[in-house]
Order: C-alpha cells, then structure tokens, then sequence
C-alpha cells in the first residue's frame, strides 16, 4: 500500500504513551510521551537524574513500566521481554560497556549475527563454517573501523575501541531502531572522532535516539531534542529551539550553549 | 574462531587411554571409573565451564541415569545401548524439567537449587526401597553381551573399551556443540550475559537446551556405571559424587574441553595411589591439591599447563 508522502501522518516508528516508572515513591520517569519519526536523528538530554537512564530500560524492556505503553510501529510492545523487541528492530547500545570480555571481537559481532539469523539454534557447523555471518561481521568491523582488532580480545581493547565495539553489536541486529546511551561517554575528546564518524554514517533509513550528556555531539547530530527534567518532558524541537530556551538555559545548559 | 579443526595434541591425548589399555591390563577397573567419571565431568563442563551454571547437584542426574538402566537390566532387559540410552533420556526429562528452576536466579540461588534437588532424590531413593533397594543398593543387574558378541569380563576388557567408545562419542558430540554457534551463544552467556537479550538472544532458552543435553549426558555416564559394575548404590545420587565431580573439574579447567577428563584421571589416579599409602588420610592430600590448583594456577592444571607453553614460547 502507497501512502501518499507527507500528506498524511507517518505512522511513527517509535511511540511512547504516558509512560511512567516508580522506583518506590519516586518518579523516575512520570507521564512521558515521546514520538519518533522513522528515519529520526533524535536525542534526548537532561540533567543526571532526569530519568534518561530509566527511559532507555524502559525502551528496551530492561525494566516494565509502572504504566503507559510502547508502540513500535502499531504494535504494542510494553509487555515483550527484550530479546523479542530486538527481533523486532529495536536495538540498544549501554553507555557503560556491556561486552563479552573473554570473546574476540569478531566472535562477539558473529555471535550477535548468529543471534540474529537464528544460527545460534544449531550446532552442526562449527563457527567458521558459518561463512555469511562471518562476512557479515566483518563487513561491520570495517564500516566502524575496527578490522585490525578483529581477532583482539575485547577485554584487552583499547576504551575507546570498546565503544565502537558496542555500536557494531547492536547494528549486528540489523535495527530498525537503534537506542543510542550515551555513546561517547568516558572517551577522551581527541577520540570521539572516530565515534561521531561512526554515528554519522549510520544509514539514514535508520531511526535514532541519541541519549547524551555530549552538547557537541548532541547539536551536531540531532534533528529534534526532547529535554527531559525530574522525569518529565520538559519540552521538545529544533536544536534551534532548545538553545533558544530560556526555562532549559536555566535546568540544564547554563550559559554554554552552542546554536 | 573455533573451527573444529583436530591438532596433535588432542591426537595424541586420546591414544593414551587406547595404549593403557594394552600397557596395563591390571588397572582396567580403575581405568573404566577414570572414563566414566571423565564423561560425567564433561556434563558439568557444558554447563559450568561454558554458559557459566553452577551446579552442587549434578549427581541427580548420574544416579537417575544409573538406576533407569540398572532397574531395566533388573527387570529382565539387559541390553546394553538400548539400558544406556534409557539412562541417558531418563535424565534428559528430569534435567529438562528441572532446568526452569535453574536457568534463573544468580549462582547462590542455583546452587541451593542444584543442591536441594539432588538432597530431594537422594532422599526419595533412600525411601522407595522397594524400587532401588535402598541403601543396600540395586543388585542383580545382569548384562547381556554387548552387540550380542562380547561379554562383560571380570578383567573389566569389555566394560574399558564400551566406556572409552562412549566417552569418545559423546566427547565429539560435545566437542561439535561448543564449537558451533550455540556453543557460542553458551561462551556469550558466560562472558556477558547482561548483554546477550540485548542482541535478541533468547537467553533461557539456550540454557535449557544446554541443561538439558548436559542431564543426558550425565545420565549416560551413570547408565555405564550401573551397566559395567552390574550393581547401583545409593551413592550415585549422593552429594559427594556432585562435590567430587565439581573438584575433578576445576582440577582439570573448566571450558577446555579436556579440563574434565584431565581433572577425573588426576583425582582417582590420585585417590586410588593416596588410598593405597593411607586408606585414613588420602582426602587430606587431595584438599591439598586443590587448595594449591584453585590459588596458584589459573584455569586449573590444563590452564596452568598453557600458560606454561605461552610463556615458555615467548622465550627467545
């Protein structure tokens, strides 16, 4: 079916309802809609304790929300375990590296491959019979870099690489949606390079939410910017609007904001 | 990246079980304990040394396997592949069953689960007497020839080379398994198991395929045992085989494959020479090695074996 281009409302590829997750008495994240169009460059900012961290879980299907719900696309995800929701193209990185630290860097994007075509089921072929997804992860390594330190031991990597290495195994799931925490956080300003590289060769049919502390990283990627404040959205736009803003000005950017 | 691929090593590693068969008739009783308590470590090491389970409690499912085939044998079906695979499934449905329990919690709670279900069947084959013959044990399994040709002999020839061809087997069987992608999938569990539902991997389901086949396997070792010694006692279900097998296979290092067969060989061999010097003391020196392994080399005596070759290569 055609649907007749800008003319009509896209169905949004992510949505998000009222949300709201109660860490005992405390909202962590509290009524919060969010819409994100497919294709979206979108971030996401607040002050530490905004509830980003929470939101992100609760996107992912870490944690269940209190109440609201998650559509992706028109279906409702809010009660899907996360390996489900990534079958479906919702995809997450972890802003503190969450890796497989005895496997080498190719064994970890294979395995994620694997995970993805279902190989991972069967035990008749070794791995390096498993030519398709051996390629494919290879291919992977290239596009963020990282040929050389295939056969490296993720553990042994440098950090900065290791970032990297938390990007190419969330794209090894083919999203459609890739949640993106604070990808550059710890690295080193000389070395994010590589990172916003990285980033911005993303393909631009895929949907990203970019959670981030970054203010750099952050106006030069983002087309929209929800800000979110003691776990409610603040407000929402053009980077041009959220500098303009005097209410986040005085929450979150002080006087460095850069337009 | 694992390919399957056999070096010289491992070669040479399983002649050594073929050359004691012919360089030491004497020992061969000794030598069929090594082999089966060599494929019941390789159980653990599936799910121990791989997807990273703890388990106190693996003997739930050598004992199930060695009373399904030591009661079919006492009830009149002494046939000796049809008894093994009996045990062999008759642990699989209680491994699978028993998996949901165990594919949850953190280590503590699955080591209290494997513990308390072992504790449960020990106790509920110590009741129904009348089945298992209670702490008198099974007696009158009675064994036909194996294949319909050899018989099992009082030298143990027969009872050996069965287990060596099992243990052979199913070692292929397992050497395939981790080194395929659901092996893979296993070592990803182990080494980040926060990050594998994030690349959609559905986590519990592999652990309770990997459960499940290593219960099987287990059950097969105890099928070999009931069928080559043609007798159960109570003690295949009981906790020290469970603590044992768990020694034998830190001994050995786990998630190397040989680390079980190595660690089953070292402990007997160990037991039966310490026992023979002093039949009161012999755990003392046991504790001793372990005590030494677990603090001083890594990965048990085959880790500590590669770091030896590692750094002895890097010498010009």
């Amino acid at each position: 079916m055609a649907r007749a281009a800008g003319a009509q409302a896209v169905t949004p590829a992510l949505r998000v309802a009222a949300l709201t997750r109660y860490w005992g008495g405390f909202r962590a994240n509290d009524a919060i809609d969010l819409s994100l169009a497919p294709g979206a460059r979108h971030a996401l900012i607040g002050p530490n304790g905004a509830g980003k961290t929470t939101l992100v879980n609760l996107l992912a299907g870490v944690h269940a929300p209190t109440s609201g719900r998650i559509y992706l696309g028109d279906e409702d995800i809010t009660q899907l375990p996360q390996h489900r929701r990534v079958g479906l193209g919702l995809a997450r990185t972890f802003q503190i590296n969450t890796l497989f630290a005895g496997l080498t860097v190719i064994e970890s994007v294979v395995l994620a491959v694997c995970e993805r075509t279902g190989a991972s089921r069967h035990w008749l072929r070794t791995v390096a019979g498993r030519k398709a997804e051996i390629a494919e992860a290879q291919a992977l390594l290239a596009m963020l870099g990282l040929e050389a330190d295939a056969g490296s031991v993720t553990r042994n990597l440098p950090y900065g690489k290791q970032r990297l290495v938390e990007i190419a195994l969330a794209l090894a799931t083919r999203p459609r949606i890739l949640l993106l925490d604070e990808p550059a956080a710890g690295i080193p300003a000389g070395e994010s390079a590589a990172l916003f590289e990285a980033l911005s060769r993303l393909p631009a049919e895929m949907t990203l939410l970019l959670i981030e502390h970054d203010m750099d990283l952050v106006f030069r990627f983002a087309e929209r910017i929800t800000v979110l404040v003691g776990g409610s959205v603040l407000m929402e736009g053009t980077p041009a609007d959220v500098a303009a803003d005097a209410r986040v000005k005085a929450v979150y950017l002080g006087e460095d904001v850069h337009a | 990246m694992p390919d399957g691929r056999w070096s010289r090593r491992e070669v040479a590693f399983w002649l050594a079980p073929v050359a004691a068969f012919f360089l030491l008739p004497g020992h061969l009783v000794l030598g069929s304990q090594i082999l089966i308590a060599a494929l019941f470590a390789l159980s653990l090491d599936l799910i121990l040394g791989y997807a990273g389970i703890v388990s106190l409690g693996h003997a739930a499912f050598f004992g199930t396997g060695a009373y399904a085939a030591g009661l079919l044998a006492v009830h009149g079906w002494g046939e000796p592949l049809t008894g093994l695979a009996a045990g062999g499934l008759a642990a699989a449905v209680l491994g699978f069953a028993t998996s949901f329990l165990v594919v949850r919690g953190s280590d503590l709670t699955r080591l209290m689960v494997t513990l308390g279900i072992g504790l449960l069947l020990f106790e509920a084959a110590n009741k129904a007497a009348f089945i298992t013959g209670g702490v008198d044990g099974l007696s009158g399994v009675v064994m036909w020839k194996l294949l319909g040709v050899f018989s099992f002999d009082l030298k143990g020839r027969t009872a050996y080379l069965y287990s060596l061809v099992v243990l052979f087997l199913l070692f292929l069987l397992v050497r395939r398994l981790v080194h395929s992608p659901f092996g893979l999938a296993l070592r990803g569990i182990k080494e980040g198991g926060r990050r594998m539902p994030a690349i959609g991997a559905p986590v519990a389901r592999h652990l309770v395929r990997a459960y499940t086949i290593s219960a099987a396997i287990a059950g097969v070792a105890g099928a070999l045992l009931a069928q080559t010694t043609q007798f159960v006692g109570l003690d295949v279900l009981g906790f020290p085989r469970s603590a044992e097998l768990l020694i034998m296979l830190v001994l050995g290092g786990a998630g190397m494959l040989y680390g079980g067969l190595v660690g089953a060989a070292v402990f007997l061999a160990a037991q039966d020479w310490l026992a023979g010097i002093n039949p009161a003391y012999w755990q003392f020196w046991l504790g001793l090695l372990l005590v030494l392994v677990v603090l001083f080399a890594r990965g048990g005596l085959l880790g500590a074996l590669a770091t030896w070759r590692a750094r002895r290569g890097r010498r010009p």
